[in-house]
C-alpha cells in the first residue's frame, strides 16, 4: 500500500465534520437489530477469529507468557479443525523478538504498542526511538498513541508531525494510531482526531489502549468508520479500523462486522482492513463455534486461557 | 474491491456478503378465516351478509374473510354505541373508565408479538418496524392516555370538560394498530364511545384488538369495530347520530368529508396527506443527516404522511449527500417483511404499487433523473424499488404531488430564504425536517416553516405526549398529548 498522502491537500482540522450524538447512536444501535443466524453467523464467527490482533499488554509480560499466547495464536482449538489463526499478536517492544521467533512463518503478524505507550507523555525523540527498537525486533505492525494532551490543547500541527513522523520511523511497518477515544470524550473530538490521524499517514486508526474506560464503543467506532469512508470517498484511499478493549463477546463482535459490512462494504471485511483489540473475544468466539457445530455449550474449561 | 478511479467516482459495494434468511415464526398468531363486525362486545355476521378477501402484499396469499357493513351494520354500531354512552360510559367514575384502558394497554403489550406479527402480514410492513415500533407505541398511547381519564379538570382548568357522545372513527393503511390507538384512546379518556373503521385492506390487528377489548371485558358498545371499504365509511360519515368524525386518509376523501359533514353539528377532525420538506443545510452532520433522510423517506415503505418525500440539500454539500444517500440505499435490504433483517417491505397494496409507479413513470418524463436501489425484488408480491429523482423542479409534479411511496424528489437551494420559501410552497403542511450545527438556524427555521410536526436533527419520531396534525390541506386538530384531549371534549 504506497502511502499517498504526500500529494494531499491537508484541511483545516478545526473544520472536521460534525457529529450529531443523537444520531450517532441511534444509528449504531440499529446494527444490533440484525439477526445473524445459520452459516452467516458461523462464517461472521470465523472472520472475527480471523481479524483479532490477541493482545497482552502487562507489567508482568515475561518471554514465557508471550511465548504461549503466541502458540494459541497459530492453534486456538486444535479440537475443532479447520479454524483461521488470529491475524496478530500484539506486545510491548520488549518482547516483539520473541514473539517473531515464536511466530515463525506462520503468517501471524507481529504487532507492537510504541511511543510511549499508553500515556505518550514522552518526548518525540523518545518515541521515535521506541518505535524503531520494535520496527528492527521485527515488528510487522505499530500501534501508537497520540498526544492527547496536545490534542485538546488544540496544537493539530504538532499531533500531525508527531504521527507523520511516527509514520517515516515505521519503514514497511504498517501504523495503527491509537485515538484513545476514552480521553478524547466527544463524538467531534473523535472524528476530529480520526482525520489528523489519516492524513498524517495512518495505516489504521484504534480507537483505545485498553487502559482506559470507556474502550472502544459501537458508536465511536461508527464515527471512526465514517471518517474513513469520508477520506476514501475524498482519496480513494483505503484506510484500515481497529476498536480494541471492552469486546468480549462473540455477539458484540458481530454486532461490529455488520457495522462495519454496512458503512464501507464488502472490500473492508478482512483482517488487512479490519481488527479487534482483544484478549478474551477469542474463547467467547470458539465457545460459540463449539455450540454451532455440536449444539451444546461447553464449559469454559474446554478452551484455553492463553 | 472497491477502487478508486480517476473520475474520483469511488464507490462502496455491499454485494457479496448476505444475511442468512431470519424470519419471523408465523406460528404464535392466530388468524380466523373469517372475522364478523364486532358490535355491542359480540361478533355479528353483517346485515349485508357480504364479506371480502384481505391478502397478504408480500405473498398476494389470502390471510381472512372479512365482513363488509352496509348502512344497516352502520346503524347497529351507532346504536350499540349510543346505548352503551348514555347508559354506561358517560356516568361511569373518571377512575373506573381510566382502569379499563390501563387494561387495554397491558393485553396489547402481553400479545405484542402475536399483533407485530398480524401486522406484517396484513400491510407488509417489515417485523422490525412492527415489533419495536407500531406495536409498543400503541400500547404507550393507552397508557397516556388512561393516565389523564380522571384527570380531564387539570388538563382543561376552569372549564368543565364533556364528551361529545359517539365518535365516528375512520383510520388508514399505514399504521393499522397505530392508528387505531390514537383514535380510540383518547376517546374512551374522555367519555365518548366509538364506531371504528380499519382501512380494508389491513382490517386484521383493528379486529384483534376487538377481541382483546372483549376478554378486557369493557363495557359493550363502547368500542365497536366494523370493516369495510369507502361506502361502509360514508355511512359511518352520514349517520345523524354520530356527534364527531376523526378520519386519517387522504386529502381527496378529507375534502369529501368535510363536504358531508357541513352544516351538521358534528365535530371533526382530519390528519390528511403531507409532502414534507427536509433540510440539508451544509452546517448539518452530513452522516447523521442522510441516516435521517433514508428513515424520513423509507421508513414503512414511505407509507407515512409526515414522510420526508422532499429533499432539499444546500448546492455547497450536495455532491457529497447524494454520494452517502447512493451508497446508503446499496445496503438497505428490500423483501420479505417477515425477515427480521428487512429493511423495507412490501407496498400494501397493488393498487398503491401502480399509484407509485404512475408516480416514477411521471418523474422520468418530467426529465428528473432517476436512481434505484439495485436490488432484487421478489417475484411475488408488491414491492419497489427505493428511488431517488435529482434534478427535480419545484413546479414537477413529483415535486408537488403525495406519492405515497418509497420515492424521493431532490432539489437544491443556496439560502435560507430560498428554502423556507419553496418548503411552504405547497398545499400541505404536515412535517418538515431541519438538518444543521446550528441551534438559531433551526430555531429560525421552525418559526418559519407552515408544518404541524418540524423535526430537528432527526425524523419520524413519535411519542403520545407530543401533538400531531397539520396546517393547509394537511388537516385540522391534534392528535396525541394534552391536544388529543380537546379533540374529544367540549370545554365550555
Amino acid at each position: 500500500m504506497a502511502v499517498i498522502h504526500q500529494t494531499l491537500a491537508v484541511p483545516d482540522f478545526s473544520l472536521s465534520p460534525r457529529i450529531d450524538h443523537v444520531g450517532i447512536e441511534e444509528r449504531a444501535a440499529r446494527f444490533t437489530k440484525r439477526s445473524i443466524k445459520a452459516e452467516t453467523k458461523i462464517n461472521g464467527l470465523k472472520l472475527a477469529l480471523n481479524m483479532i490482533d490477541l493482545t497482552t499488554l502487562e507489567g508482568k509480560d515475561t518471554d514465557g507468557k508471550v511465548k504461549q499466547l503466541c502458540y494459541k495464536a497459530q492453534h486456538l482449538h486444535d479440537a475443532y479443525p479447520g479454524l483461521p489463526t488470529v491475524a496478530a499478536i500484539c506486545v510491548y517492544p520488549s518482547m516483539v523478538s520473541v514473539a517473531k521467533k515464536a511466530l515463525g512463518n506462520s503468517g501471524i503478524k507481529v504487532a507492537s504498542v510504541a511511543t510511549a505507550f499508553p500515556s505518550g507523555q514522552a518526548h518525540s525523540d523518545i518515541k521515535i526511538r521506541d518505535v524503531k527498537y520494535a520496527v528492527n525486533n521485527g515488528a510487522d505492525e505499530i500501534d501508537m498513541v497520540i498526544s492527547r494532551g496536545k490534542f485538546l490543547q488544540g496544537e493539530y500541527n504538532f499531533v500531525f508531525d508527531e504521527i507523520a513522523a511516527v509514520k517515516e520511523a515505521c519503514g514497511i511497518a504498517r501504523l495503527k494510531v491509537i485515538l484513545e477515544t476514552g480521553e478524547l470524550v466527544t463524538y467531534d473530538k473523535v472524528r476530529r482526531a480520526s482525520d489528523i490521524a489519516m492524513y498524517a499517514g495512518a495505516d489504521f486508526i484504534k480507537t483505545s489502549t485498553g487502559k482506559i474506560s470507556p474502550a472502544a464503543t459501537l458508536p465511536v467506532t461508527l464515527v471512526m468508520l465514517e471518517a474513513i469512508r469520508d477520506f476514501y470517498y475524498k482519496t480513494g484511499k483505503m484506510i484500515a479500523m481497529k476498536p480494541a478493549g471492552g469486546i468480549s463477546k462473540s455477539k458484540l463482535a458481530l454486532h461490529y462486522l455488520v457495522m462495519l459490512k454496512e458503512t464501507l462494504g464488502d472490500a473492508w471485511m478482512n483482517n488487512h482492513w479490519f481488527r479487534f483489540g482483544a484478549s478474551s473475544l477469542a474463547n467467547d468466539v470458539l465457545m460459540q463455534l463449539e455450540k454451532e457445530r455440536t449444539g451444546v455449550y461447553q464449559s469454559a474449561n474446554y478452551f484455553s486461557v492463553d | 474491491m472497491a477502487k478508486a478511479r480517476k473520475n474520483n467516482t469511488v464507490k462502496l459495494s455491499f454485494d457479496t456478503l448476505k444475511y442468512a434468511p431470519a424470519p419471523e415464526s408465523k406460528s404464535s398468531a392466530t388468524i380466523n378465516a373469517q372475522y364478523d363486525l364486532f358490535i355491542n362486545g359480540k361478533f355479528e355476521k353483517p346485515l349485508s351478509k357480504k364479506y371480502f378477501d384481505t391478502i397478504n402484499p408480500a405473498t398476494e396469499e389470502k390471510l381472512s374473510s372479512v365482513a363488509d357493513a352496509n348502512a344497516a351494520d352502520v346503524d347497529k354500531a351507532v346504536k350499540a354505541a349510543r346505548v352503551a354512552y348514555d347508559k354506561v360510559w358517560s356516568k361511569m367514575p373518571a377512575k373506573e373508565r381510566g382502569k379499563y384502558i390501563y387494561r387495554i394497554a397491558r393485553m396489547i403489550q402481553e400479545r405484542a408479538r402475536e399483533f407485530a406479527i398480524i401486522e406484517t402480514l396484513d400491510g407488509g410492513k417489515p417485523i422490525r418496524e412492527s415489533r419495536d415500533i407500531d406495536i409498543p407505541l400503541a400500547a404507550n398511547h393507552f397508557f397516556y392516555y388512561a393516565g389523564w381519564a380522571d384527570k380531564l379538570a387539570y388538563a382543561f382548568p376552569n372549564k368543565q370538560p364533556k364528551p361529545l357522545g359517539v365518535a365516528g372513527q375512520i383510520i388508514p393503511w399505514n399504521f393499522p394498530l397505530l392508528m387505531a390507538a390514537w383514535k380510540i384512546a383518547p376517546a374512551l379518556a374522555t367519555g365518548n364511545t366509538v364506531v371504528l373503521k380499519p382501512a380494508e385492506t389491513t382490517p386484521l390487528t383493528a379486529l384483534k384488538l376487538a377481541e382483546i377489548i372483549q376478554e378486557s371485558d369493557l363495557p359493550q358498545g363502547v368500542v365497536n369495530i366494523i370493516t369495510g371499504a369507502g361506502a361502509t365509511g360514508a355511512a359511518i360519515v352520514n349517520h345523524p347520530d354520530i356527534n364527531k368524525i376523526a378520519f386519517t386518509g387522504s386529502t381527496d376523501v378529507g375534502k369529501i368529508i368535510q363536504r358531508a359533514v357541513a352544516g351538521t353539528d358534528k365535530k371533526l377532525t382530519l390528519e390528511l396527506g403531507g409532502k414534507a420538506a427536509n433540510i440539508i443545510f451544509e452546517d448539518a452532520a452530513i452522516d447523521q443527516a442522510v441516516e435521517g433522510v433514508i428513515n424520513g423517506i423509507f421508513f414503512n415503505q414511505g407509507h407515512v404522511c409526515c414522510a420526508g418525500s422532499r429533499l432539499f440539500v444546500q448546492e455547497s454539500v450536495y455532491k457529497v449527500v447524494m454520494q452517502k444517500l447512493k451508497d446508503r440505499i446499496a445496503s438497505l435490504i428490500v423483501g420479505d417483511p417477515m425477515d427480521k433483517n428487512t429493511d423495507v417491505g412490501a407496498i400494501n397494496s397493488k393498487q398503491q404499487l401502480a399509484t407509485i409507479h404512475q408516480y416514477i413513470n411521471i418523474g422520468k418524463k418530467e426529465g428528473a433523473d432517476i436512481f434505484e436501489s439495485n436490488c432484487v425484488l421478489p417475484k411475488k408480491g408488491f414491492f419497489c424499488k427505493p428511488t431517488l429523482f435529482t434534478n427535480v423542479a419545484q413546479s414537477s409534479r413529483i415535486a408537488q404531488e403525495e406519492i405515497f411511496g418509497p420515492v424521493l424528489a431532490i432539489q437544491t437551494f443556496r439560502t435560507d430564504d430560498e428554502v423556507i420559501e419553496k418548503a411552504n410552497n405547497t398545499p400541505f403542511g404536515l412535517s418538515a425536517g431541519v438538518w444543521t450545527d446550528k441551534g438559531s438556524k433551526v430555531f429560525n427555521l421552525t418559526s418559519k416553516l407552515r408544518a404541524g410536526v418540524i423535526w430537528a436533527n432527526t425524523y419520524n419520531k413519535f411519542d403520545p405526549t407530543s401533538p400531531f396534525g397539520g396546517y393547509k390541506e394537511s388537516g385540522f386538530g391534534r392528535e396525541g398529548g394534552l391536544h388529543g384531549l380537546s379533540a374529544y371534549l367540549n370545554a365550555l
